[in-house]
């Protein structure tokens, strides 16, 4: 038996740190419900970021840090963020070494323009950058498993956590296709993706990225951080069964937001906003929001129009054929309406800078932990944090590998929430763009009531979600992704992260001093 | 509107399929077999994106292997819907087939870069294009559903480890290249019949053909990358 580590989920933090343990000749179970081909990271599209300087612009890390931090609004810890920006070139680079057709002219990465940052940051593949990256990934990761460092458990899924006194001890899973449950012994990187799940049919992710594993780990004990911070991404679509995201890239290529106010159309962003169509995510949702709530306007719309046929060809060729695809409208000729919709969470596990978390032997990456986000993500940061954790979690957990068992124990079943969406519409109740305590609080009465019976997997989904409003209850301030209409200020006393755990049958909530933020 | 969707079950412990009615009301237009089995709930599929772009909900709708999330059911052909799973895999149970001999087979292809990927000097624009094209593959298994050439544990993979030697072949032409470009002549070229069954039949709209075109020139006359 070889020293070993246990892998959940096979996007791209779960594949970033797999290769990464390969490369230290440590052997990975990799545990996924399904194949990477259906993982969510193959929906991302824009692109990632780097100070790669490749536009003529002077761009640099520093500045990649600043803009990361000020859309963050300043409750990351800074530490990370700084190893994140400033590894963000070579993970580029190396993302090409193993193939990624980035965009390119002349030799050298073209970058575009994305929210939240002055200058042209992110590297591309036209609009199915995610999808290059995982393909990439995914056949190296075929190459560790050829060379038997990697041993693929697909269709298994997590059934349960076995901790003892702030320990891992083993993880269940269960094959949903032989209908048996696996304990492995030995650590484990939990890389199962954000929160999507609990508002399933409102959200831009994958229905396979449930949110259950996130569920388990909360009550079992394992620290969650910054849950109030949900974001909306102002430029959605509805379509049949879920809400479809239309790329920023469209907006760093020209698109302009608009509304229709007294039958004519209104720019929106442009008049108020320094960064205009490209400020961040958080404050263009909230605009929507606000104009909504204020003047009453309903008809948004993302106006495309304007850009440039060769830009469509090139760039945004696939994103064009989607949208007609799914809308019926072509977006070079056509203003398409849009509606902010779920699309991120930038809460999750709590960890330390080397993604451990508060549970020994348990790491976590991706979207699943809470480390570089802050109060809100900039586009383009999200492959990159999930590539960048996947490889620091795998450096730390390389210290616990250790010898690891597999052995069948008695079935455990996985498919039964039957509460997913009335659970649903209390949370989006309690957790819009726009909240007050009073709908915070009757979002809350409800949860626990659903939380009560404590053993069924729906109840510890709705204690979950009693945590995400108690977050959203104890912050009482607005800052980023997290609006209080009852307390609109952003408060200095609130710059810290939210802690949040269940103890005693009790969820508590605290507050972090940042420069604690990084080892726990 | 209403619909009938006949669907082809099976359940995990027995082997013999059998065939259940289903009534879904639609709610809108754009409401497809996805929608009807997630409200169906008892019926097992396989689902993640809802939006064309993982290949989870690949099945055989009306005869048409298909992702459920794209067919529609106001262009089904009429309200009585025949659902069944893909043919070509084993069924684990309902619509749920063991896709696993995909990677099995793009195991035995390689489908890896041993060294760092290289798009050549004369035209990287070209084989840029030709990795993106090659790397949108989903693994669904439509195009193997349809082509007269493949059964499972055969030496002919068919298309579906096509895309990610196209991948492959863009972006080498160092010694790796001579051992996958054999490979390709052994598990696709001389096995593929040229019906080109798989041609239109990709969720995804890669051009079969042209890769199959592009593949062969490289793999099979040799031609150098230009």
């Amino acid at each position: 038996m070889e020293k070993t580590v246990n892998i959940i989920g096979a996007g791209i933090s779960g594949l970033s740190a797999a290769i990464t343990l390969a490369q230290k000749n440590i052997h990975v179970n990799l545990i996924s419900s399904m194949p990477s081909e259906r993982a969510q990271s193959v929906l991302a599209e824009g692109g990632i970021n780097a100070a790669l300087d490749t536009m003529g612009e002077h761009d640099t890390v520093l500045e990649h840090f600043q803009d990361t931090v000020k859309g963050g609004v300043f409750i990351e810890n800074e530490e990370a963020v700084m190893g994140l920006v400033k590894t963000a070139p070579s993970i580029v680079r190396e993302l090409q070494a193993l193939g990624v057709p980035f965009q390119h002219e002349n030799g050298k990465f073209i970058q575009r323009n994305f929210g939240g940052q002055k200058k042209k940051r992110t590297a591309y593949a036209k609009s199915s950058t995610g999808k290059m990256i995982m393909a990439a990934l995914t056949d190296r990761v075929r190459m560790v498993e050829a060379a038997g460092l990697v041993k693929r458990y697909t269709h298994h899924v997590l059934s349960s956590f076995v901790i003892r006194d702030s320990e891992l001890k083993a993880v269940r899973v269960t094959d949903t296709h032989l209908l048996k449950t696996l304990e492995f012994t030995g650590p484990c990187i939990l890389c199962t993706g954000g929160l999507n799940g609990f508002f399933e049919g409102y959200t831009t992710g994958t229905i396979q990225n449930s949110g259950t594993a996130a569920a388990l780990a909360f009550s079992e004990g394992v620290e969650f951080a910054n849950l109030e911070f949900i974001q909306y991404h102002p430029t959605t679509v509805k379509i049949c069964d879920k809400v479809m995201l239309i790329s920023e890239a469209a907006r760093g290529e020209g698109a302009r937001l608009m509304v229709m106010r007294d039958s004519k159309p209104w720019y929106f962003m442009e008049e108020k906003y320094e960064l205009g169509n490209l400020s961040p995510r958080d404050v263009i949702s909230r605009e929507i929001a606000l104009l909504e709530k204020t003047e009453g306007l309903k008809d948004f719309y993302l106006d495309a129009t304007g850009i440039d046929e060769n830009v469509w060809k090139t760039r945004l060729s696939d994103l064009r054929a989607e949208l007609i695809s799914y809308t019926g409208l072509d977006p070079a000729e056509k203003v398409i309406p849009i509606r902010p919709g779920i699309h991120y969470f930038m809460g999750g596990i709590r960890v330390d800078n080397g993604h451990r978390t508060n549970i020994k032997h348990l790491f976590a990456a991706g979207e699943a932990a809470c480390k570089y986000h802050g109060a809100n993500r900039l586009g383009g940061n999200s492959m990159l944090g999930a590539f960048y954790g996947g490889r620091v979690a795998a450096e730390s957990a390389a210290s616990s590998a250790c010898l690891v068992s597999v052995s069948e124990v008695s079935y455990e079943e996985t498919e039964n929430e039957k509460q997913k969406d009335e659970l649903c519409q209390v949370l989006l109740e309690g957790l819009g763009i726009i909240r007050d305590e009073k709908e915070i609080d009757g979002a809350l009465n409800r949860t626990w009531d659903m939380a009560s019976d404590f053993y069924s997997t729906d109840a510890k989904r709705a204690l979950l979600g009693c945590a995400m409003l108690e977050c959203a209850k104890e912050r009482k301030e607005s800052r980023g992704a997290h609006y209080r209409s009852d307390y609109p200020k952003t408060l200095d006393s609130y710059r810290k992260q939210t802690c949040v755990v269940f103890r005693g049958g009790k969820i508590m909530v605290r507050f972090e001093e940042l420069s604690k933020a990084g080892s726990l | 509107m209403k619909y009938t969707l006949r669907i082809l079950r099976k359940s995990p412990a027995e082997e013999k399929q059998y065939w259940q009615e289903f009534e879904y009301e639609s709610v809108s237009e754009s409401d497809t077999v996805a929608s009807a089995l997630r409200k169906i709930g008892e019926v097992k599929w396989e689902c993640s994106c809802l939006q064309k772009k993982c290949g989870a909900c690949a099945m055989v709708i009306d005869n048409v292997p298909r992702l459920a999330c794209d067919a529609k059911l106001s262009e089904c052909r009429s309200e009585t819907v025949t659902v069944q799973p893909l043919r070509k895999f084993p069924v684990v149970c309902d619509l749920v087939v063991d896709r696993s001999i995909l990677y099995r087979n793009l195991e035995t292809m390689k489908t890896w870069l041993s060294q760092d990927a290289d798009f050549g000097e004369t035209n990287p624009d070209k084989y840029r294009e030709l990795a993106y094209e090659g790397s949108e593959c989903i693994q669904c298994g439509c195009c193997l559903e349809v082509c007269p050439n493949f059964y499972p544990g055969g030496s002919f993979f068919g298309m579906a480890s096509v895309p990610l030697t196209m991948r492959l072949l863009s972006e080498t032409d160092r010694k790796q290249y001579m051992e996958n470009a054999k490979l390709y002549r052994k598990h696709v070229y001389s096995g593929c019949g040229k019906s080109l069954a798989c041609k239109d039949i990709c969720p995804r709209h890669i051009d079969t053909e042209k890769l199959l075109v592009n593949l062969n020139a490289l793999a099979v006359w040799k031609r150098k990358k230009k």
